[in-house]
């Protein structure tokens, strides 16, 4: 079982197996992204209230539910390497910061330009973006950490438990803006938090959430490929690939 | 075995024994009163945050506008976002003297569980920072013009969510201590995690004014105390010992 | 009891260096144990990841026959640890912060022993002197008197004779030998010639890997 783990956890092997996945994932992630954006934009029907603006939506959802998972993944990457010690999940780890950090701002920036057409205004403190701004914090806050030592491995120690401290914080921080929101704002409308959606709308949006699922999973795979080769470039399995021009 | 090791272990012994049950008493207490002793002789870190929590309330009303009604409404916001800043001041000393001067890394090589002797400190920290801001808020609202009736609350909500902004600081300021200038990165890290205790903190202070009855707010604010205490030690205990090894 | 630190094929990366590789040792009762080797050769680490402080290491450690991870607790109360800085408070007099060290290993203490520690290390007449007015090699006595106050029987010692006058150290190193003569056991690092003694042991770190 033990060695079960280590070895799923050597950089090595791990580079072999993500060799093989890895362009699973990017064929998935092109059809499904590709289908879900027809779909979505040509010929899913026009918000009634909305019109064609609400089409924003197939960026915007995706974006933001790969943010708060990224940061999970982050979270658990880093228990896993700190309890196991296993290198790769920190090399991923370090590798999801920055997508889940670019993810949060492409759900801001989506939910700043649909407010022009809903709201009139690009920035309303609404609570998903309040939420989605204060995760983009943690974020950054974790990147920040990580760079900020002279060691890499105490500054991915410490980024781990900052990711795991953040995932403990997430949910209680998306309750309480949540309350605050409902304090404070009469129950206006809100973008994202619909009541019904007829299938023809909420179908190419469940293929663009998986779309981009599998295009963060290709990306992570490919960013921690890169990473185990840069780490490990002093070990002779790597100084073998490059000899032999793979 | 020579005849004096044998003395060395019977010495040990009854030194281990001479204190049954009551060395993690002896240990909490005392780094409980060394730390209240060490800032009780460096006076100015204490009156610090009491006096910038006091700067910051008075350019307020200049920057904004002295209108008494106008003032009235901010006030608890602006009031525990000032007592938030100034708590997260002294923040970057709880460990920095200790990591520089070494007696860090003693605490972290006692028999002793790490995580408690933690509390002990992070406790002083409350006690001369959190605790003396929430009964300074008072007469701060009083420049503000703070509704009569809210007082006693704000001084409440304060102490309460104070405690937890010293728990849950300090695991930044462990995080942070390794770094030579650690002190923005320090912020970047503790003001999202802030978020919730502002809500509820700001939040108990607006019901008390709209007499919607605080208790709903103080509650929760024990809750995340409670929470805060349970696991930020252990957060705090790991990240020292990540800090110790810069 | 016996008295036993042992590591086998220890080994220590730190960010894609290794410090040190394949180490084995076999530290008992009664030894001083030297740790030499060039700056940067992983002396401090091999010390941090001995008394415990550093678990990011390859390899095994035992403390008498027993797995470290398993026996940490019992090891901390057989540890004292002195690193590169003294661990002296500099607004707390030499009394106090020998205080809160017999406090940190769970006893009150009493301040006759505290007195009497203070005077072995030739601090009498400082007791009350906040540490900040103490030179550099008062202040590492400071740290030096807790050998006297808690009796563990593994020392640490990272560089325990820096700052300290001709005099202290022929004390200190005296004070070595006793502990190993009764039974102790020193594990320590200095750029001091240690006398040479039959007690005395060396690692070299750095290229050939001895022990």
């Amino acid at each position: 079982m033990w060695s079960f783990i280590h070895k799923l956890g050597s950089p090595r092997w791990f580079y072999a197996i993500s060799a093989r996945l890895m362009p699973w994932f990017w064929v998935a992630a092109a059809l499904l992204i590709a289908v879900g954006s027809v779909w979505g934009l040509a010929f899913a029907p026009a918000d009634y209230q909305q019109g064609n603006s609400f089409r924003i939506i197939y960026v915007h959802v995706p974006a933001a539910f790969l943010a708060q998972s990224v940061f999970v993944g982050m979270a658990v990457a880093g228990l896993v390497f700190m309890v196991w010690k296993i290198k790769v999940a920190d090399m991923a780890a370090a590798m999801m910061a920055p997508l889940g950090a670019a993810m949060t701002f492409i759900a801001l920036f989506s939910g700043a330009v649909w407010g022009v057409p809903t709201w009139g205004t690009w920035w309303m403190w609404d609570a998903r973006l309040t939420s989605m701004l204060i995760l983009l914090f943690l974020y950054l806050g974790v990147i920040a950490l990580r760079g900020a030592f002279a060691s890499r491995d105490s500054g991915s120690r410490a980024a781990s438990v900052l990711a795991m401290v953040g995932v403990i914080n997430i949910p209680i921080i998306k309750y309480s803006v949540d309350w605050w929101y409902t304090l404070h704002q009469p129950a206006s409308f809100s973008v994202t938090s619909r009541p019904t959606m007829p299938l023809e709308m909420w179908a190419p949006l469940l293929i663009m959430v998986l779309g981009f699922y599998c295009f963060f999973i290709a990306v992570t795979l490919m960013r921690t490929r890169s990473e185990i080769l840069r780490r490990e470039s002093n070990k002779r399995w790597v100084r073998d690939l490059a000899v032999e021009g793979r | 075995m020579p005849h004096e090791a044998r003395g060395l272990q019977a010495r040990q012994d009854a030194s281990r024994t001479g204190e049954p049950g009551g060395g993690l008493a002896v240990a909490f207490w005392a780094t409980l009163k060394r730390d209240l002793v060490l800032l009780l002789r460096r006076r100015s870190e204490v009156l610090n945050p009491l006096v910038f929590f006091a700067l910051v309330i008075t350019l307020f009303p200049i920057g904004i506008s002295p209108d008494p009604e106008l003032l009235a409404t901010i006030a608890p916001g602006l009031l525990w976002v000032a007592a938030l800043l100034a708590a997260l001041l002294s923040l970057d000393s709880l460990f920095r003297g200790d990591y520089d001067d070494g007696s860090l890394e003693q605490l972290l090589l006692t028999p002793q569980p790490l995580p408690l002797l933690v509390l002990a400190k992070v406790a002083v920290h409350w006690l001369l920072t959190g605790l003396p801001l929430a009964l300074m808020a008072p007469v701060l609202g009083i420049l503000l013009s703070l509704p009569v009736g809210s007082y006693g609350v704000l001084a409440l909500s304060l102490a309460l969510g104070s405690a937890s902004l010293s728990l849950v600081g300090a695991i930044g300021a462990a995080l942070t201590v390794g770094l030579s200038r650690g002190g923005v990165l320090l912020s970047l890290l503790v003001l999202p995690l802030y978020i919730p205790v502002l809500i509820f903190g700001a939040g108990a202070v607006q019901a008390a004014i709209l007499g919607d009855g605080a208790s709903a707010h103080l509650a929760i604010l024990g809750a995340l105390l409670a929470l805060a205490l349970m696991l930020a030690p252990w957060a705090i205990a790991a990240a020292l010992r990540i800090s110790i090894n810069g | 009891m016996t008295l036993r630190l042992q590591a086998r094929g220890l080994a220590c990366e730190r960010d894609d260096r290794w410090l040190f590789e394949d180490l084995d040792l076999d530290i008992r009762a009664g030894e001083i144990v030297r740790v030499e080797g060039p700056n940067g050769s992983g002396k401090t680490t091999l010390l941090k990841i001995l008394s415990g402080q550093l678990a990011d290491y390859q390899g095994e450690l035992f403390w008498n026959d027993r797995p470290m991870r398993r026996v940490r607790q019992a090891f901390l109360e057989s540890l004292l640890y002195l690193g590169h800085a003294p661990g002296v408070k500099a607004a707390l007099t030499p009394l106090e912060n020998l205080a809160w060290y017999q406090a940190l290993a769970g006893r009150r203490g009493s301040e006759d022993a505290r007195l009497a520690a203070l005077e072995a290390v030739g601090l009498a007449g400082f007791e009350d002197v906040p540490a900040a007015q103490l030179s550099a090699g008062q202040q590492r006595r400071v740290a030096l008197a807790r050998l006297e106050l808690t009796p563990r029987p593994l020392w640490v010692l990272d560089e325990p004779f820096t700052a300290i006058d001709r005099d202290g150290v022929a004390a200190l190193e005296a004070r070595l030998v006793a502990h190993a003569r009764a039974g102790g056991c020193v594990l320590v690092t200095t750029h001091h010639e240690l006398g040479a003694s039959t007690l005395l042991r060396r690692i070299r770190l750095g290229g050939r890997h001895a022990a």
